[in-house]
């Protein structure tokens, strides 16, 4: 019996094949610095980081939305770098996990999950950090539930979901304190 | 990913200028819109979309969410769906909305998405998604898959033998149960479509998913004054707590009189190639006084014709405890 | 005589912990990397000029490639090649060339190696090209023309046809002859239960996709940065198979995004990113995408009977546990999952069958706590069953059958605090409150149940070298091959490393994931403790025993004339046990002894001897909480207690995280994850994190963990036994079980899914 049916077998098998795109040129700001770099439109922002900024600090869990590992914060709001283009970044403001310390004092968060030790293999955490900074900012988490609920979109391997709770927790709690109870 | 091209007009005109002259129906096109990027980038990572050129919209002026005369509610197409779900209008007057959204996805994505692009949201068929196997709606003419398959996530309602796959939003459940209308402008202007009628039935078509066609673009989607606040819920089931596409999904709204059902609105998410809704149903309730026994009924008219693969019969006892449960939650009714 | 350099003694001023690092709740050394993005993962050590691997998968089950055409792929700018079988270089005829430190007996899968079509998704060409996109998008225009066979992915068809298998693989014995006559005193007993289960087919998913990338120098040696739970297995693999010596391959993998076994064996893109970097002699790097997380081992499907006879007052007489497996056409995957339903309970009547049944599949792989995470569910949901038909609390009846002894080889264990679990476990959930009766808990529409089993897993240990190197400022730098995909290796051994020679942690550091190390054995089956741990102990035991020999034989020194015994070792000095006063500094014997370091290097044997005369494992009580939703079906794991007995902890606080992630592993696998296969293709079909669903955040809820404190001179030199594993075996057992007692209903196909909830 043949199988034609090959996974790159179908639809558009007769045409000619498109050349590989131009490139184009992208200006982000990543971190505070600004940074101009020629891609092409189908590399996403993860790529562009992890592949042609050599920073690898932002992690590829899925490259399809599904796990959080890409999360990075664009414009100050949490969103997944793998999917979207770096062309479409165009002019923004992109933080990144390695963006997050000054200097040698560390974030809040990353102390927090360090202390918690709310990570095992340390694959998904730049991802939950970046997510967690994202929900602070919404403002939205009020209880435990809340912060899980509000961080499904991290998928930790390794299970360390109490852990990250409680890092958040003690982050939030904190912050809590410093503005003296205002809402 | 294939080869494409990269534009980013600055007007809804030349936007539309990117589209122009493309037969069909928008899931066709060649040429598409891009600004969540979210359903549509992953696509076409997994080589299911292969689009020539993306034409990116996400900074066009449509991200606004704005009253309108006669008391209702316009979303901006490029509003993302974190700031629908939390905006305080939206939570005031249309909390089955909000909840409907934050069902759906992940904090992430829900920042990216756009309303828009959420109407236009593919499905998540097993086989849709992998070249490697037959599929009506991706390839027509190779079968589907999921009919002899795996098939526990499929429809029960409106399904064909060439599909049997479901739309995945959450929020258009919700935007049907409202009677949501999408606004779109093309070439010959703009026009409405009620939501009822923007998504299909696979049919024997399937690969096409709405009535939008290839050169025109979403622009905003209205929602009536009536939002159903005081007896509304959205109800989703899936297999676990969080991030998952339902296996069932309700939207249920009621109009009481007391306790006696002025006007009653039901759509199902999860069972369907489009959100479910069922006239029939509604009337059934109409009327009538809000009670279990009254919403087991509603819900057996609803799922009269609900029909079960190898994986998914469950699915429509399910859907029945579901209804009653999200009408029951609504109502306000307590259950015993 | 050589002057004495002028190094102050860091020691002196360092912030020194007083007392033990062993037991100690340190939080990770490598914490910090972790949490700034600086920890370096497989795929991400980039190179100039690095060339990008993507792989193309089958689209059938069993078959041919009649006919590959790479032309289009080929035709693009920047496209430098496409390996298929047609092209590949000359590879080794023989299996033991393809042989690595975990395979089974059989042949292992070699990719590109001829058209044949094992399995579905299984790799059968590889895109190379200037950048990941590219090789990609060119991977999509390779036409595969395929002859399809009939294939066999069904374990229920396939198990008429199954054998029974030898010892073939490491770790596993086959199942010890029956005692008795179980099935006699199942027929006469007085109460019985006889239970049928499965277990879905599960895949790894370790966040971290599965990577390789291989530098290619101009002298045509290489460094591979793989993802790996063994770098010497990884460098064994590629020089065998690409007939390299060991000089020209090092591997380096000092992180690792995960693994849970995947890494136990070299994955495919290993081959494929060597194959391509030594034909093209450029630097490239394959990676696999999520959906081919699916394409390689995974736990196996299982199905399994559990019958039990007990008298009316819960004595078991009979025990069958009768379990058959997947395994693929061309190896004998067994993980023997059996056995422990002959260690757990004492009972005289036992018979353990074990059998394989061949399918067209890539052959199955470790899974965290393989064999035991299958097998101990299934007799202790059968256990909860013989309680609730004896009327009898569920945790009385495992009192009741509690043995001291391992009765399948007559041995005593070397220590087994199973009673303290049990009775710290249920102190703290609560569990005298508990009230017996199925569904007899309930607020509104949710059904509250509580449910408990025991975990076991086997306590091993293999052998490992370490070396240390201690400079005369007092840094301690201690190593060996070993890796670290999460549990904290780096951590432990630093702790070990300072508790022995009384240095504080920052002074201490651990060398892991390089082959230019000593030997380690592979990162897998709680043994890493165990067995690299014993390796640290031993060669900082040995630097100890120097210095203190020095320090004793200073003539114009304080410790003079003291023996070595008399000495103990904290805050980097050796301190005189009678007189604390009298001590002297690392720092001051070595410069005394005109030292600049002190090295030496040790090998951990196991204690063979003492070893054979004993059963060796840890155990474990687990207590749940399920809120069950009575019309939707919805499972919510509501409170989780685990107590754990594994030997020494050496580190409660990363020990802890390895506990509750296990504890999630089990929610998963009771609840939530199924790869699902299309019969008719043969092919898993939700091969995504989208569908194949692994619990997120709001899935889970309070677990607490309790190491129950216990003694072991036997298991090793350190007494620790390793938590790796048991932290998951039992766990689906004490959900079902408390969706039993929530429901009324017993659900022995995991996962528990909706559907079977309501279904039941």
């Amino acid at each position: 019996m043949s199988q034609p049916t090959g996974p790159a077998s179908q639809g558009h098998a007769h045409k000619q094949p498109a050349p590989p795109p131009d490139l184009m040129d992208v200006t982000l700001t990543i971190n505070g610095s600004r940074k101009t770099l020629r891609v092409a439109p189908w590399t996403s922002l993860l790529d562009a980081l992890r592949l042609h900024l050599d920073m690898t600090g932002t992690k590829k869990g899925c490259d399809h939305g599904q796990c959080g590992a890409c999360t990075v914060l664009v414009d100050g709001r949490r969103i997944n770098s793998c999917l979207t283009l770096a062309v479409m970044a165009e002019g923004r403001t992109v933080t990144t996990i390695e963006g997050l310390a000054s200097g040698d004092a560390l974030h809040p968060l990353q102390e927090a999950f360090v202390e918690h030790d709310a990570f095992q293999c340390g694959y998904c955490t730049p991802g939950q950090i970046c997510s967690a900074v994202g929900m602070l900012e919404e403002g939205h988490a009020r209880t435990d539930d809340d912060i899980r609920e509000l961080m499904s979109g991290n998928l930790c391997r390794c299970g360390a979901y109490p852990n990250i709770v409680a890092a958040i927790r003690q982050v939030m709690d904190s912050q809590a304190q410093k503005d003296g109870g205002k809402p | 990913m294939r080869a494409f091209s990269y534009d980013r007009p600055d007007s809804v005109d030349a936007a539309l200028r990117g589209v122009a002259n493309q037969p069909g129906t928008t899931t066709e096109a060649a040429v598409k819109f891009v600004a969540g990027g979210t359903n549509l980038l992953d696509l076409m990572k997994a080589d299911v979309m292969r689009p020539d050129r993306l034409v990116d919209i996400s900074r066009l002026n449509l991200d606004k969410i704005e009253e309108v005369d006669g008391g209702g509610l316009r979303l901006g197409a490029l509003a993302r769906n974190s700031d629908t779900a939390y905006d305080a209008r939206v939570q005031a007057r249309y909390p089955m909305l909000s909840k409907a959204i934050l069902a759906g996805a992940s904090a992430q994505l829900r920042n990216m998405a756009t309303n828009g692009g959420n109407l236009l949201q593919r499905t998540r068929c097993y086989y849709f998604y992998d070249t490697g196997t037959p599929c009506n709606k991706r390839e027509p003419g190779t079968g589907c898959g999921a009919l002899t398959g795996v098939n526990r996530i499929h429809a029960i309602l409106g399904a064909s033998d060439h599909c049997i796959a479901v739309h995945p939003s959450d929020m258009c459940v919700a935007l049907a149960a409202l009677e949501a209308i999408v606004r779109v402008t093309g070439p010959k202007g703009e026009r409405t479509i009620p939501f009822a009628d923007f998504h299909r039935l696979p049919g024997d078509t399937p690969h096409i998913d709405s009535t939008l066609a290839a050169d025109e673009l979403i622009t905003a989607i209205d929602l009536p004054a009536k939002g159903f606040a005081e007896h509304s819920t959205y109800l989703k089931v899936r297999d676990r707590a969080s991030y998952a596409f339902a296996l069932v999904s309700v939207a249920a709204a009621l109009e009481l009189d007391g306790q006696t059902i002025r006007t009653a609105r039901l759509a199902l998410g999860g069972v369907a190639h489009k959100p479910w809704r069922d006239p029939a149903a509604e009337a059934e309730l109409a009327g009538k006084p809000a009670s279990l026994e009254n919403f087991r009924e509603a819900s057996r008219v609803l799922l009269r014709d609900a029909k079960g693969q190898s994986h998914n019969a469950f699915k429509i006892g399910l859907a029945e405890r579901a209804i009653v449960r999200a009408l029951a939650e609504a109502a306000g009714v307590e259950h015993p | 005589m050589i002057a004495k350099p002028t190094i102050p003694d860091p020691l002196e001023r360092s912030n020194p912990r007083p007392g033990a690092q062993i037991g100690k709740p340190v939080s990770r050394v490598d914490g910090r990397l972790k949490v700034t993005g600086g920890a370096k993962y497989a795929a991400e050590f980039n190179t100039p000029g690095l060339a990008h691997g993507y792989i193309v998968s089958s689209a059938i089950a069993r078959g041919r490639i009649l006919a590959i055409d790479t032309s289009k792929a080929l035709a693009l700018p920047g496209v430098f090649q496409v390996f298929t079988h047609q092209n590949r270089p000359s590879l080794p005829w023989f299996d033991r060339k393809w042989k690595d430190d975990d395979a089974p007996k059989g042949s292992p899968f070699r990719p590109l190696y001829d058209a044949t079509i094992h399995h579905a998704l299984q790799p059968i060409a590889l895109v190379v090209a200037e950048s990941f996109e590219l090789a990609r998008y060119a991977a999509r225009l390779i036409h595969v023309t395929y002859e399809a066979d009939e294939h066999q992915t069904d374990l229920h068809a396939a198990s008429a046809d199954a054998f029974t298998p030898g010892k073939d693989k490491g770790g596993f014995q086959p199942p010890p002859k029956p005692r008795g006559d179980a099935d006699k005193a199942l027929a006469e007993a007085e109460v019985s239960v006889d239970l049928d289960f499965t277990q879905a087919v599960e895949h790894h998913n370790p966040m971290e996709m599965h990577a390789s990338t291989v530098i290619y120098h101009n002298d045509g040696t290489l460094t591979v940065h793989d993802k790996t739970q063994g770098p010497i297995n990884t460098q064994t693999y590629v020089c065998n198979v690409f007939d390299l010596s060991k000089d020209a391959v090092r591997v380096i993998s000092p992180f690792v995004g995960g693994a849970f076994g995947s890494g136990l064996r070299p994955q495919h893109q290993l081959f494929m990113a060597v194959l391509a970097a030594t034909t093209l002699k450029r630097s490239v790097r394959v990676e696999l995408s999520r959906p081919q997380m699916f394409s390689f081992g995974h736990r196996p499907e299982a199905l399994q009977r559990v019958a039990l006879g007990a008298k009316k007052d819960g004595t078991l007489t009979a025990v069958i546990h009768e379990a058959v497996q997947e395994t693929s056409q061309t190896e004998n995957y067994v993980e023997v999952v059996v056995n422990w339903s002959g260690q757990q309970y004492k009972c005289d009547n036992v018979r353990l069958d074990y059998k394989l049944a061949r399918m067209d599949t890539h052959t199955p792989l470790d899974q965290r706590a393989p064999g035991a995470a299958t097998g101990v569910p299934a007799l202790e949901i059968a256990m909860d069953a013989l309680a609730a038909k004896l009327g009898m609390d569920p945790l009385e009846l495992r009192l009741k059958n509690y043995t001291e002894v391992d009765p399948n080889t007559g041995k005593p264990f070397s220590s087994k605090e199973l009673r303290a679990c049990f009775q710290q476990g249920a102190e703290r959930f609560g569990w005298h409150k508990r009230s017996h009766a199925p569904r007899s808990m309930r607020e509104g529409r949710q059904l509250i149940g509580w449910g408990m089993a025991t975990g076991v897993w086997d306590a091993m240990q293999g052998q490992a070298v370490a070396s240390a190197r201690l400079g005369i400022d007092g840094t301690l730098t201690v190593g060996s091959a070993t890796a670290d995909i999460g549990p904290g290796t780096y951590t432990a051994m630093t702790q070990i490393a300072a508790d022995i020679l009384g240095l504080p942690i920052d002074r201490v550091s651990f060398q892991l994931g390089d082959t230019n190390l000593p030997m380690a054995p592979l990162q897998g089956g709680s043994w890493t403790v165990s067995s690299v741990g014993s390796a640290v102990k031993a060669v900082c035991d040995r630097l100890r025993d120097k210095l203190a020999g020095l320090a004793v034989g200073l003539n114009d020194g304080p410790l003079k004339g003291l023996k070595a015994d008399d000495l103990h070792f904290a805050d980097g000095c050796l301190i005189a046990k009678s007189d604390p006063s009298w001590r002297l500094s690392i720092t001051e014997v070595m410069r005394a002894n005109d030292l600049l370091v002190l090295e030496d290097e040790a090998r951990s044997i196991p204690y063979y001897k003492s070893q054979m005369q004993h059963a060796l494992g840890t155990h474990s009580a687990i207590f749940a909480e399920v809120r069950v939703d009575e019309d939707l079906g919805t499972v919510q794991v509501t409170r989780v207690v685990s107590a754990v007995a594994a030997g020494r902890i050496i580190n409660p606080k990363t020990a802890r995280s390895q506990v509750l992630g296990a504890v999630v592993w089990g929610i998963g696998m009771a609840l939530e994850e199924e790869t699902m296969t299309d019969q008719r293709l043969g092919r898993f079909m939700n091969h995504d994190f989208g569908e194949y669903h692994i619990p997120v955040n709001a899935d889970v809820h309070d677990i607490d963990v309790i190491f129950v404190e216990e003694h072991d001179d036997i298991v090793n030199p350190l007494g620790a036994k390793g938590v790796g594993e048991i932290g998951i075996v039992g766990v689906p057992a004490a959900i079902a079980n408390a969706i039993y007692h929530a429901t009324g209903k017993r659900l022995c196909d995991l996962p528990i899914t909706v559907d079977k909830i309501l279904g039941a």
